[in-house]
């Protein structure tokens, strides 16, 4: 442990080197964040390696359904375009709506679950059926029924996939405080003179973190999913806009004559789920002092 | 990521700069409302009970004492007697609900507990009154390393700096027997024995003047027991403080206590000063409990427990709670509620047998 003169300066980088390290331990989770920082490099840079109206939008009737290649690797579409390029350009709409959509579930779902565990009685009861209001429709019903209220396009489609993030998100995190606020550290911090919102955010809501962490992540991959599904039926981004589910659902009629139009958006789903879930697991395990060996 | 989310750094910093505006304010008011006294406790009619929808629990009736400054006061007692609760209610902090103060007049520092309000009352405890816990495995925040958990007593009373404060974190660690290098360990890192030093450190960050300590032994091996012990007193007479001493071993309370108050189901039915209770015993369940204890010149004697069970304390018998167990129980015991008996200024004890004068209880181990 290095020693520093500014003791509290010392105890937080500590505290971030300290997670760098039992992160990188994990081989999994070291593969996952390469994966990952690929992926995001691909969706922020997408402009300058493709252009959206030459690459993405053009039609080539003549190149059509074109099977893999060296010009093409991924090999083109049904109207001719370049399927790496429509993949590559698709990572940006896919990781947006995951994590945005997430991003604010948490955001709003966290806090309203972390009141209702920790006040408890008549609070916790009216939070819990209002948020058991939402629960009691299937998810991606729900999703479903909120695009076509307020119709498709990519911010509506981020807006519905976060309000069906929010009950989970809430849930998971009552669940975690109640457990946690019996503890005697919750009553240790009381007699010190805490007050109740310093408690929540320094001694309860850390304690939380791990299962609501991977919530988050989970909640992610299956943004996605969900993203990628009301995409395929036409609910999600329209057309011709390379979203991952649009670029599936696109690829129905040709399943017979071109298997590579299904085969990679599909596997580009699945590797981002993949690697987002091995990020998190990662994280979990290194945020988590009580984990480390 | 130094921090567990995002936002809880932030929101974290501006409760504790709103907390710290408002101290200045609530401390003069408490100023105002303090009496001066000369004594630490001073507690009269306490009466506390669980309410739940299917039945009362009477956890501490009508229990009376007086702490004076820089003593140590021992409360021994079965489990489950209202020691605990009894103390909790010392800091406003039976957990409501289902607990209730029924009635009762609390006094710590001269300062009526039950009438400060809840940022009032934020500010007396850890400042005022602090409390060692019973377990040392569950009673540190185990993702906040030791050292800011000492700080954070200190932030929150004293308008200083993180910096400073863990500077004087570190100081209270070395204070307990502590490397001040390891502040910035987890209470994982620590066995049970130095958790616990680390719990008293967070107690007595602030140098409260009064100290309780809930069975702060209980979950440590025997060797360790005495160094903690030994530990409490030493800072505790370098403070100051007076202490309340929560325990089952009547040993720690003849090493460290200068009074004990034995209660049973709620009630304290022997009180004074440790001489006066220990060699005069006067109730025959503090009798019980002396019986209880091995014999050391007599090795082979059979312990002789107390017979029977505590009584439910949904369900207090009219009586005196302890004649369904008392050997000397008469007619009256059962009928009525035990009259008070002195012995000296100090030495009270509830039990209605003392109305014959020449009534003695028989203790195996004095004669």
């Amino acid at each position: 442990m290095k020693k520093n003169q500014d003791a509290a300066i010392s105890v937080k980088e500590n505290r971030a080197l300290e997670v760098w390290r039992q992160f990188r331990r994990n081989k999994g989770a070291m593969i996952g964040l390469a994966l990952l920082i690929v992926l995001v490099l691909v969706a922020v840079f997408a402009d300058v390696i493709w252009d959206y109206e030459n690459d993405i939008i053009q039609m080539q009737i003549g190149n059509r359904l074109a099977p893999p290649s060296w010009e093409h690797p991924f090999g083109t579409d049904n109207y001719g375009r370049d399927m790496l390029a429509r993949i590559g350009y698709g990572t940006r709409y896919s990781l947006l709506i995951g994590f945005v959509s997430v991003l604010i579930g948490t955001v709003i779902g966290v806090p309203i679950g972390a009141i209702s565990g920790y006040v408890g009685g008549k609070v916790d009861n009216v939070i819990m059926r209002i948020v058991d209001t939402f629960t009691i429709i299937p998810s991606l019903l729900m999703t479903i029924i909120l695009v076509s209220v307020l119709g498709t396009n990519l911010f509506n489609l981020m807006i519905a996939l976060s309000i069906s993030t929010i009950p989970v998100m809430t849930r998971i995190t009552r669940a975690s405080v109640m457990v946690v606020r019996n503890n005697d550290y919750i009553e240790s911090a009381r007699a010190i003179g805490a007050p109740t919102g310093l408690i929540l955010l320094k001694h309860v809501l850390p304690n939380c973190f791990s299962p609501i962490l991977v919530q988050a992540t989970l909640r992610v991959g299956s943004s996605i999913i969900s993203a990628a599904g009301l995409s395929y039926i036409g609910l999600g981004v329209p057309l011709p806009t390379p979203e991952w589910g649009a670029l599936l659902s696109a690829s129905k009629s040709f399943i017979i004559k071109a298997q590579h139009m299904c085969l990679f958006p599909g596997l580009a789903i699945m590797i981002t789920v993949m690697v987002i879930n091995l990020v998190g697991d990662g994280l979990r395990g290194a945020l988590d002092p009580k984990l480390k060996r | 990521m130094a921090r567990w989310t995002p936002s809880s750094s932030d929101k974290e910093e501006q409760s504790v700069f709103k907390h710290k505006q408002n101290r200045q304010r609530i401390v003069q008011a408490l100023e105002e409302k303090r009496a001066s006294t000369s004594n630490a406790v001073f507690v009269e009619h306490l009466t506390v009970q669980y309410v739940t929808s299917k039945e009362t629990v009477a956890a501490v009736n009508d229990i009376s004492f007086t702490l004076p400054k820089k003593r140590t006061l021992g409360v021994v007692g079965e489990t489950g007697a209202g020691k605990t609760t009894a103390m909790l209610s010392l800091m406003n902090m039976v957990p409501d609900p289902p607990g209730r103060i029924v009635s009762g007049d609390i006094q710590v520092g001269g300062l009526d507990m039950r009438s400060l309000s809840p940022s009032e009352l934020q500010c007396v405890r850890g400042q005022e009154i602090a409390m060692i816990f019973q377990d040392p495995m569950t009673s540190l925040n185990p993702v906040v390393t030791v050292g800011e958990q000492i700080a954070e007593s200190v932030l929150l009373h004293q308008d200083i700096s993180k910096q400073a404060a863990m500077v004087q974190a570190k100081a209270m660690l070395a204070k307990v027997g502590i490397d001040p290098d390891r502040a910035g360990e987890y209470p994982h890192q620590f066995s049970g024995g130095m958790r616990q030093r680390v719990g008293i450190a967070i107690a007595l960050a602030c140098k409260p003047s009064v100290l309780i300590a809930d069975e702060p032994t209980s979950a440590l091996d025997v060797t360790i027991q005495a160094q903690i012990l030994h530990l409490m007193r030493e800072l505790k007479e370098e403070n100051g403080a007076s202490m309340i001493l929560i325990t089952h071993d009547l040993g720690v309370v003849a090493e460290l206590c200068d009074d004990v108050a034995v209660m049973y189901a709620g009630h304290i039915v022997e009180y004074g000063m440790l001489e006066e209770v220990f060699n005069h015993t006067r109730h025959p369940y503090t009798e019980g409990l002396f019986n209880s204890l091995p014999n050391i010149r007599n090795r082979v004697a059979l312990l002789q427990p107390i017979p029977g069970l505590m009584p439910d304390p949904s369900k207090l018998p009219r009586g005196c709670a302890f004649a369904p167990r008392c050997s000397y129980a008469t007619d009256a015991c059962r009928e009525q509620a035990p009259d008070v008996h002195h012995f000296s200024d100090t030495h009270t004890v509830a039990c209605t047998a003392y109305r014959d004068a020449s009534f003695a209880i028989k203790r195996r181990d004095i004669e």
